[in-house]
């Protein structure tokens, strides 16, 4: 097939096959990554911009590295160093981003939507690297890399979401993803953080972990933030974790061989025992390294969609 | 000066007409509607193929003016109101300073003499600075003109204010207008609460944060024995609400706003901020009972809550982006594309939502074509379409809802107190000019 | 596109190869350090045959990788079909080994410039030969193929098409007319 997109702004607008191919092209990167030199010259002369609206080190250094191992150049602009701060509107920073003729912008952005109103107004790609609770499309195609690489496929297989669904963006990719893919999707949590309709989006709801865990193929876990103020409608942390943690004693109930996801950063014995985290299902750092090979297909498929498209126009 | 109006089909439901008449026009007022009329000194429009109406009377309008005069003036916005065909508007007092005082309204209205283009009316805050605290003084703002009371763009949270506010507009006679939202329960909602919020990733509104609040003040305004008129409704419990105050005898009326008998909460899934309102746009269901209420009359009027933004407060994350759109210039093809075609009115129903019972609620003499009466007079030309663009949109601001849409209805003329005050270039053919 | 020539059959192309398998034996005095790269899509299926010519004639296991050169490629932003990248695979090490290189066609020498500096990536062989099926001439750089099956001279307005079985469904080789 060919890719036609100059942006990756979520999965719910992503065909199946749009899915499949980025995760197959990420299998060629993959073995990129795995080499002795592990750049190419794919991305030479390019410039990748990491727009930076909210901290996120990891999502930021793995754009950078991927960038990188393309050959491209990285420049990582963060709130606290830009213009940002001084009001700026996000449509003047992207055609000022633009005007000074980089390639590709990766953002991340606490508004949802955000991704998408840029891409509106600038002609070069965007990389939506986490917009408000949408949508974080790159952790989800990374997510499904490693559980295809490690279950073999992603077709029937039963992955449980839990944790706060109804403020994560992580869970929303995953959800489109997944289910566009013909996996079987619970999401868990208490009922507070269910968001309306959401099983509209194709997924079944349960409000018991062990419900959850019983006979799911992989558990990816999402990271609790406590801190975050939603008007006292949260549970508190002590109660989650006896409810909805995953501890070693759940997952030695749950499906042998259960794979265990985090999105990252942990939160040891918040959402998830430690033992667990550093246990035989766990594939977390796999996902962390998978993230490299899937975020350079990303990069790569939409620097070849801006040029098929400029060749449209000529 | 005198105006001819041959040939339009007429529509007034006040004298139950519908039918091809002549209008004369003198010394601007409505002189005969007649067949046949005959005047060697009056300039003649000929409006066969047309429809005359009464002119619109739109009792939700944001004229910015005194305070955002870059969204909106009192001139650019009823210039907006002419060219839809709307000759009088209800002006909000949200501006800044918002209209709560004696002073503030002799300002308004001077400003009024000297710029607009249509009739202006206004309604003054319940609350100073509408910061739902302690009560205008209703009595002197009633003197000064003032036609209804409202602190629209928010609710009086305050019960017990509310209720003194309603026993003291019960007292004066004055309307209160309710914007109905218990900001407790919308929080900082931008998005109807439901599927679309849970896709979109923004936060939601619910119903029950308007209609808690419409029950609320109907339970009020009942007791205090006042004249409540509901603003924007948006869902279907309200318009039960409403229909179940009604049958109780509760004096209140109701208006919806083309948007959400147009739109649905869809439309905002590709984070278009002209999709952005306060309420929000609601489900398939709720548009639904309100272009049912509009036809049995549950909600009486339509009016725009034309709510003008500039671009740099539009064209920003939707989160962020002002709430409210424009409306003035696109209510009347709304109406006639999305109420009169599907058959939820007729020409007769369309003129009492939109004109007729709006000015019965302000206690204003229009919304009829009737002998003596102000000649405030659209006449639309049904066959000819138009299409929404920046360009075509008069007011200062362009954050429309419908750009780029094509509309049916054009309006040709606007009489607005005798005068023809605004005339289709593009599409009238040329008329000489009469005397007078 | 109209096929203006058959230049070989699948008997033709058979003892082309055979016959570059013995060239590379005779040229590197047997199977030491020896080892074939083709270059996808069917650079790669013949490195296969070659080796498997090779096995024939010496008896050898010579391994084989196959090499997918589309993130070296200098048209990249240039090209009208988008190119999909394949994957990479080479489960040994090029260090010190002479590498024969192994491609269908011939033509600008583009390719063959963007498969070497994807090969040094990989290690630091004693040194790269270079193995095609044809070479239709009009050369962009300066490079040349140590192995030929055949020199066939063409127009810049033709494309010579190799087709294999393993892709094709058939063996054979054609000269075919542009748009």
């Amino acid at each position: 097939m060919l890719w036609k997109r100059k942006d990756l702004l979520g999965l719910e607008e992503l065909t199946p096959e749009e899915i499949g191919f980025i995760l197959s092209t990420a299998e060629s990167f993959k073995e990129v990554t795995t080499r002795e030199i592990k750049k190419v010259p794919a991305l030479r002369g390019k410039t990748v911009v990491n727009l930076f609206y909210e901290p996120s080190t990891r999502t930021r250094i793995s754009f950078e590295i991927a960038a990188k191992r393309l050959s491209a150049d990285v420049i990582n602009i963060a709130t606290e160093t830009s213009s940002v701060q001084k009001g700026e509107t996000l449509i003047d920073t992207g055609t000022n981003i633009e005007a000074l003729k980089a390639d590709i912008i990766v953002m991340r952005h606490n508004c949802s939507g955000a991704a998408a109103i840029l891409a509106r107004h600038v002609g070069i790609s965007v990389v939506n690297a986490g917009d408000g609770w949408h949508e974080h499309p790159t952790q989800a195609l990374l997510d499904m890399f490693t559980l295809k690489e490690k279950l073999g496929r992603i077709k029937d297989m039963k992955v449980s979401i839990v944790g706060d669904i109804a403020h994560s963006r992580v869970a929303r990719s995953n959800i489109w993803g997944l289910t566009k893919l013909g996996a079987r999707v619970t999401v868990c949590a208490p009922p507070m953080l269910i968001p309306p309709g959401i099983e509209r989006m194709g997924v079944s709801v349960t409000h018991r972990i062990e419900e959850a865990l019983r006979e799911a193929d992989a558990v990816n876990v999402l990271r609790m933030q406590f801190e975050r103020d939603t008007q006292g409608a949260f549970p508190l942390q002590l109660e989650y974790f006896q409810d909805f943690g995953i501890t070693q004693e759940r997952i030695q109930k749950a499906k042998k061989g259960i794979l265990v996801m985090h999105p990252g950063p942990l939160n040891r014995g918040i959402e998830i025992e430690s033992s667990v985290a550093d246990g035989e299902n766990s594939v977390i750092l796999e996902q962390v390294t998978n993230g490299i090979a899937v975020r350079m297909a990303v990069l790569f498929l939409v620097s070849q969609g801006r040029e098929q498209k400029n060749e449209d126009l000529n | 000066m005198k105006i001819l109006i041959k040939h339009p089909r007429v529509i007034d439901p006040v004298q139950a007409l519908d039918g091809v008449r002549d209008i004369l026009i003198e010394h601007g007022k409505i002189k005969k509607v007649a067949e046949g009329l005959q005047d060697e000194a009056a300039r003649v429009i000929d409006a066969s193929g047309c429809i005359a109406l009464p002119g619109l009377v739109d009792m939700h309008v944001h004229l910015r003016e005194p305070g955002r005069e870059d969204k909106e003036t009192i001139a650019s916005g009823t210039r907006a109101a002419l060219f839809g065909g709307v000759t009088s508007v209800l002006a909000m007092p949200n501006t800044a300073p918002a209209i709560d005082s004696v002073a503030h309204i002799r300002l308004l209205k001077e400003r009024i003499r000297k710029t607009a283009a249509a009739n202006v009316y206004i309604c003054a805050a319940i609350t100073k600075g509408r910061q739902g605290k302690e009560l205008t003084p209703f009595a002197q703002l009633k003197a000064e003109g003032a036609l209804a009371i409202s602190d629209d763009g928010s609710s009086v949270d305050s019960t017990a204010l509310m209720f003194e506010a309603f026993k003291s507009a019960k007292e004066h006679d004055l309307l209160v207008i309710c914007h109905c939202q218990d900001s407790a329960l919308s929080g900082s909602g931008v998005v109807n609460l439901g599927f679309t919020s849970t896709r979109t990733g923004l936060r939601g509104i619910s119903s029950e944060s308007e209609f808690r609040r419409v029950e609320r003040d109907l339970g009020l305004a009942a007791e205090a024995g006042a004249r409540v008129h509901i603003a924007h409704v948006s869902c279907r419990e309200s318009v039960a609400l409403i229909a179940a105050a009604k049958k109780k005898g509760v004096r209140v009326t109701a208006e919806t706003a083309p948007h959400y008998f147009t739109l649905t909460e869809e439309s905002v899934l590709g984070y278009d901020t002209n999709m952005k309102m306060n309420p929000p746009l609601r489900s398939a269901e709720d548009r639904q009972a309100l272009r049912q209420a509009l036809g049995d009359g549950t909600i009486d009027i339509i009016a725009s809550d034309h709510a003008p933004h500039t671009e740099n407060e539009k064209e920003i994350e939707f989160e962020r982006a002002e709430f409210g759109v424009i409306g003035l210039q696109t209510e009347l093809s709304l109406a006639i594309n999305e109420l009169l075609e599907p058959g939820f009115l007729d020409w007769t129903g369309l003129v009492q939502r939109i004109s007729l019972a709006p000015a019965r609620v302000l206690g204003l003499h229009k919304g009829t074509l009737g002998i003596g009466v102000d000649a405030d007079i659209v006449i639309v030309d049904p066959r000819k379409d138009w299409v929404v663009t920046k360009e075509s949109l008069v007011s200062k601001s362009k954050n429309s809802s419908f750009l780029g849409k094509r509309l049916p209805g054009t309006v040709a003329y606007t009489i607005c107190n005798g005068v023809l005050a605004y005339e289709n270039q593009r599409e009238a053919p040329q008329h000489p000019k009469g005397g007078g | 596109m109209k096929e203006k020539a058959k230049v070989l059959d699948n008997e033709a192309l058979s003892r082309s190869l055979i016959r570059i398998a013995h060239e590379i034996l005779e040229k590197n005095k047997g199977t030491d350090e020896l080892c074939l790269i083709g270059i996808r899509t069917r650079g790669a299926y013949l490195a296969r045959r070659l080796a498997d010519c090779i096995k024939r004639i010496d008896n050898a296991l010579v391994p084989v990788g196959s090499l997918d050169i589309t993130l070296y490629r200098d048209d990249l932003t240039l090209v009208a079909a988008q190119p999909v990248v394949h994957k990479t695979e080479i489960g040994f090490d090029i260090t010190a080994k002479n590498v024969i290189l192994v491609d269908d066609v011939l033509y600008t020498g583009r390719t063959i410039r963007a498969a070497l500096d994807a090969l040094i990536d990989f290690g630091r062989p004693k040194n790269i030969q270079l193995a095609v099926l044809i070479d239709r001439g009009h050369r962009e750089l300066p490079i040349r193929a140590d192995f030929v099956g055949k020199n066939i001279p063409t127009a810049q307005s033709e494309t010579v098409e190799v087709r294999l079985q393993e892709v094709d469904g058939k063996d054979e080789v054609a000269i075919v007319e542009k748009g």
